[in-house]
């Protein structure tokens, strides 16, 4: 499958379909997406640290849609779609994962998709912030009632020479 | 995950095996919880030599230990990080606001 499309982001306009799940919101299902998601960027080139930093990152997006989209409810479909996607920030690999995930639960209220400080110790509210650090991009939109999530990790040719 | 508790003298030694999650850190901060303001057991010990994985809520969940312990008078240890966990704990600075130890006997020492 190709998308083509000139958002900025994705210079070549080009995406190949790598991977998709579809699953409900039981959080016992978080384990089998993360083992997928670790064989997917150990599979693209991505070194051990970075395959586990973008393992963490979907975890902590598919936990804040159960948590809060969802509100814990175990039966609700997320749809996670995984392309390798050509990307004008990393010339020397031209390469990146591009994540899709989708709910059709509560909308995020983008005031509180910013994270916490982490000057102060309390627990909660920690899953934004690991998102944000393992990811290049991060982008929230809604339309028709489905949210969507997107996240962009480029691969670099540090990530290539250390290899999987 | 699994959960069981063992005690040496005034110690409890909370050991999980598996994953902790969505799913499975409701267990792991019940556990903790319940050791340290219920039983007020004076210093409370986690082995994580067999935690593949952490999230955030199971950061949380050790967070709100540390705190019950601070509350109680008591002490909250760890051992036996992987580089998983240690990772999660440094991206969320929270590294050196823990007891962090190599093994049992050191924690058990400190």
């Amino acid at each position: 499958m190709v998308v083509d499309r000139e958002d900025g982001i994705i210079a070549s306009g080009q995406a190949d379909l790598l991977l998709k799940l579809e699953f409900f919101s039981n959080p016992e299902l978080l384990y089998v997406v993360r083992a997928a998601m670790e064989r997917l960027t150990e599979r693209m080139g991505f070194s051990e640290r970075e395959c586990r930093s973008v393992t963490r990152a979907v975890d902590e997006a598919l936990t804040n849609i159960i948590r809060h989209a969802y509100g814990g409810h175990l039966n609700q479909l997320i749809v996670v779609t995984c392309y390798r996607t050509s990307k004008k920030a990393t010339p020397e690999t031209g390469q990146a994962l591009e994540i899709v995930l989708q709910d059709q639960g509560e909308p995020a209220d983008p005031a509180k998709m910013r994270g916490r400080s982490l000057d102060e110790i309390k627990p909660g509210g920690l899953g934004l912030h690991y998102i944000r650090e393992s990811m290049d991009f991060v982008e929230f939109s809604n339309a028709g009632g489905t949210n969507q999530l997107r996240l962009v990790r480029c691969l670099r040719p540090e990530s290539t020479a250390q290899g999987s | 995950m699994q959960i069981s508790v063992r005690r040496i003298d005034k110690t409890a030694i909370v050991e999980v095996a598996g994953d902790i999650d969505l799913s499975s850190s409701p267990e792991v901060r019940k556990i903790l919880l319940r050791e340290l303001r219920e039983s007020r057991t004076p210093r409370v010990i986690l082995n994580m030599e067999r935690v593949k994985y952490i999230d955030s809520s199971g950061v949380a969940s050790l967070v709100e230990g540390l705190k019950a312990s601070r509350d109680a008078g008591s002490r909250l240890l760890l051992f036996g990080l992987s580089p998983i966990a240690r990772e999660v704990l440094q991206l969320s600075r929270l590294l050196k606001i823990f007891e962090i130890y190599e093994n049992e006997q050191q924690a058990l020492r400190a």
